[in-house]
């Protein structure tokens, strides 16, 4: 595969050249910018930590060629993602999508705090019981009754 | 005295297996390949093409192949580890247990011509995606990449990178085997 990656790096080299050479279909403004964005939200499959934006790849620039044709046609930014989906799995979006399969990755961070905050609270609280002073029922503990016996006992550890 | 007892297994025991649950993550981890992304179009029907035949002035489309079980491999004369892969592919053929279709890739048919005429022609036929849109349908993100479509012309299995000899014989011959009976 580093062969391949290789290759590829080189005919990217290459094709740069060609590209300049085929006729882009015309896009104004308003879809020029959306595509900007659109292409930092898609990975590029071959150099597999890139976004199609930024990736030179054979590759990127083909889907880049799909994704704009496909926004000339009237798609919207979700058809041309479910098109691309369709093809390449949930990892061609950089920004997965909210789904049983990614509810873990959205959602387990927070869980994780809720769990953590919990822990600490009980923690503090279980300090707090365990701290006679505050203790709102001296009863239940083997505590001196009364004032004197506190000295008493004092004394006798001296 | 019997909580504290539990949570103080538990402040050991909850780190623990949560480490141990990382651990097997990562572990299975260092023997997979990151670069393989696992295809979506498994057990779905294959994309349909219209492509022309390589050296030849006629067309294939992947309705023509209902029916039998076939192989669709994508190659490239640009492509390095196709050279590796070419000779199994060589032997496979004259072993005749499965056709397989070459999908050329976004090469040249003067090269690609050559480059059979150099190695051999293991393919039943090799069609020509010049601009790779065919292989944008059908997921492809490197080259070489082999695809297994049974009957009905559903995808079955997909190899990313070169085919081995393991793989053919251990995974792709059996398949084949057992899709051929259905």
């Amino acid at each position: 595969m580093n062969r391949l990656c290789v290759a590829c790096a080189l005919l990217a080299l290459a094709w740069v050249t060609s590209a300049w050479a085929q006729a882009p279909v015309p896009v104004d403004d308003a879809l020029r910018a959306r595509l900007a964005h659109l292409e930092t939200e898609l990975r590029c499959l071959v150099c597999q930590n890139q976004t199609l934006a930024d990736s030179n790849a054979p590759l990127a620039e083909d889907l880049r060629r799909e994704v704009r044709e496909l926004a000339s046609a009237g798609k919207s930014d979700d058809q041309i993602r479910d098109y691309l989906v369709a093809r390449y799995g949930e990892f061609v979006l950089y920004k997965p999508r909210v789904r049983p399969l990614t509810w873990a990755l959205w959602f387990g961070p927070f869980v994780l705090l809720a769990v953590g905050a919990l822990a600490w609270w009980r923690a503090g609280r279980r300090r707090a019981d365990a701290a006679p002073d505050d203790d709102p029922d001296p009863g239940t503990h083997d505590a001196p009754a009364n004032d004197t016996a506190l000295e008493r006992a004092r004394e006798a550890l001296q | 005295m019997a909580r504290s007892r539990t949570s103080r297994t538990l402040l050991w025991a909850v780190p623990f297996v949560l480490f141990v649950v990382l651990a097997g993550f990562l572990f299975t981890g260092l023997f997979r390949d990151p670069r393989e992304v696992p295809s979506p179009l498994i057990d779905k029907p294959a994309p349909a093409f219209t492509l022309p035949k390589l050296g030849a002035s006629d067309t294939l489309s992947a309705a023509d192949l209902r029916g039998k079980v076939w192989l669709l491999n994508v190659w490239a004369s640009w492509c390095v580890s196709c050279r590796y892969e070419h000779p199994l592919l060589v032997e496979l053929a004259k072993a005749n247990v499965v056709p397989i279709v070459g999908l050329n890739y976004k090469d040249k048919n003067d090269l690609a011509l050559a480059w059979l005429a150099e190695r051999g022609d293991p393919y039943w036929t090799s069609i020509v995606d010049a601009d790779g849109r065919v292989g944008i349908d059908w997921g492809v993100y490197g080259v070489p990449e082999t695809f297994v479509v049974d009957k009905a012309g559903v995808i079955r299995y997909k190899q990313i990178g070169p085919l081995t000899a393991d793989v053919i014989e251990k995974t792709i011959v059996p398949l084949v085997r057992q899709l051929e009976k259905s």
